[in-house]
């Protein structure tokens, strides 16, 4: 039951700087953690965070085994026409998921 | 010998005291009382005071998904019988745990939703801690957030809260501590890096750092009986329960905080 928070402004006056906030759901599991029997427990993490705005990328980050679970990605963009945010996380295990949000520039 | 004699007196009235204290008093004054939230690092705050930043909401969500998804034999929802969880729900949270009739002691809230899949929904209860649990329990919580903690103050109840409190008060474990010791004696001190704070359950089930997860009261509880070194108790032991209700009945008045954030 993989799922996503996003904040996005629903608004914004062109030229605004504005901060784009995203929560998703993830164990993060680092693959250095061994059972109580002794196993290894295996890797499963989000690898990659991309954001798109009316298709082109505007924001990537690479994600690693440190980074907590239930990864949280803020960043900051220019707000210079209306459109919609797509955003894409892309894990271990063939985890994939994908969030948009819309924003209208005044 | 004036001096011993005063302080032989002074012991005098101290155990008389505590003698005489009432049940469920609350033994930290209510005006000194703070949520564990006030002990916390402005950045762990501001996890709590951002719904889109704190990770308790995606069990939140998951919760709100369950609620409305049908299950059991009887495939019924907990949304056929008891709607929209904002109105039906609101308040709940906040006088639990409540006393059952037919099983005659108090459950928690995750035992009463329990309740309902086995009695209810003809369905096999969740596991304790499981996702799906935390996350029901999560969202019926939600639906209490602001509203004043106000267990029942019944008859029926009382010894259960006695029950609680004296768990709370007695010296156990290898470590020979009380609850109290640290959570009424020296709640404004720190324990290694930890604020030990005044054990107060606003919050619950909360996203505990430390955890990397949203865990349930019991969770934390079992865990600072560990550091007790002393005996634990099961997930929905009767202890367990009664030592929640009991720290219910001392954070009376309080503003629920589900989903919390906590370190
Ligand atoms: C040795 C001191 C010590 C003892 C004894 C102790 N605790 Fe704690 N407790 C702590 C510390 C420290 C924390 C806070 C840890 C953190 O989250 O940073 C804590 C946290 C808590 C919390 C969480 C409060 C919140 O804001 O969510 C509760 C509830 C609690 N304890 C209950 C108990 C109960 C019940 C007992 C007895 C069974 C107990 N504690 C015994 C040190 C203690
Ligand atoms: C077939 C109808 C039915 C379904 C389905 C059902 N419940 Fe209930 N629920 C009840 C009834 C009736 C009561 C109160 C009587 C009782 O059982 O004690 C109740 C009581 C409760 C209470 C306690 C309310 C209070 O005021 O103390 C909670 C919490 C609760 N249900 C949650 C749930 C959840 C969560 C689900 C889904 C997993 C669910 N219920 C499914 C009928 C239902």
């Amino acid at each position: 039951m993989a799922s996503a928070l996003i904040n996005v402004p629903k608004k914004a006056k062109r030229g605004e700087i504005i901060e784009i906030k995203t929560l998703m759901s993830h164990i993060m599991e680092t693959g250095y953690r061994h059972t109580a029997a002794g196993q290894l427990v295996p890797r499963d993490i989000i690898t990659s965070f991309t954001c798109r705005f009316n298709g082109a990328e505007i924001f990537r980050a690479d994600l690693f085994p440190a980074i907590a679970a239930n990864p949280f990605v803020t960043f900051f963009t220019i707000a210079n026409e209306s459109g919609k945010f797509d955003f894409e996380w892309i894990g271990d295990n063939g985890f994939t998921e994908t969030a948009s949000a819309a924003i209208s520039v005044e | 010998m004036k001096s011993a004699g005063t302080i032989v007196a002074v012991a005098l009235l101290i155990a008389a005291g505590i003698a005489i204290a009432p049940l469920a008093a609350t033994e930290i004054p209510p005006a000194e009382r703070r949520s564990g939230y006030s002990f916390m690092a402005p950045d762990t705050k501001a996890i709590q005071d951002d719904d889109t930043a704190n990770p308790g909401m995606l069990w939140v969500l998951d919760g709100e998904a369950l609620w409305n998804s049908k299950a059991g034999a009887t495939g019924n929802a907990c949304a056929d019988c008891h709607n929209d969880a904002r109105a039906s729900m609101k308040g709940v949270a906040a006088r639990y745990p409540a006393y059952d009739k037919a099983l005659a002691r108090p459950v928690n809230l995750e035992q009463r939703i329990n309740l309902c899949r086995t009695r209810q929904q003809q369905a096999t209860p969740f596991a304790f801690e499981s996702r799906d649990l935390l996350a029901l329990t999560a969202f019926v919580a939600e639906q209490s957030r602001g509203a004043a903690i106000a267990p029942e103050a019944t008859a029926e109840l009382a010894p259960f809260v006695a029950k609680g409190r004296d768990f709370f008060m007695r010296r156990q474990g290898q470590l020979n501590l009380g609850c109290t010791n640290c959570h009424d004696d020296n709640w404004d001190k720190h324990l290694a890096g930890s604020a030990v704070t005044q054990a107060l359950p606003t919050g619950y089930p909360i996203y505990r750092l430390e955890w990397q997860s949203l865990g349930s009261l019991q969770r934390r509880l079992r865990n600072c009986i560990t550091g007790m070194r002393a005996q634990n108790y099961d997930y929905g032991a009767p202890e367990l329960v009664e030592l929640e209700l009991y720290l219910m009945t001392r954070a009376r008045g309080m503003p629920i905080e589900t989903p919390a954030v906590r370190p």
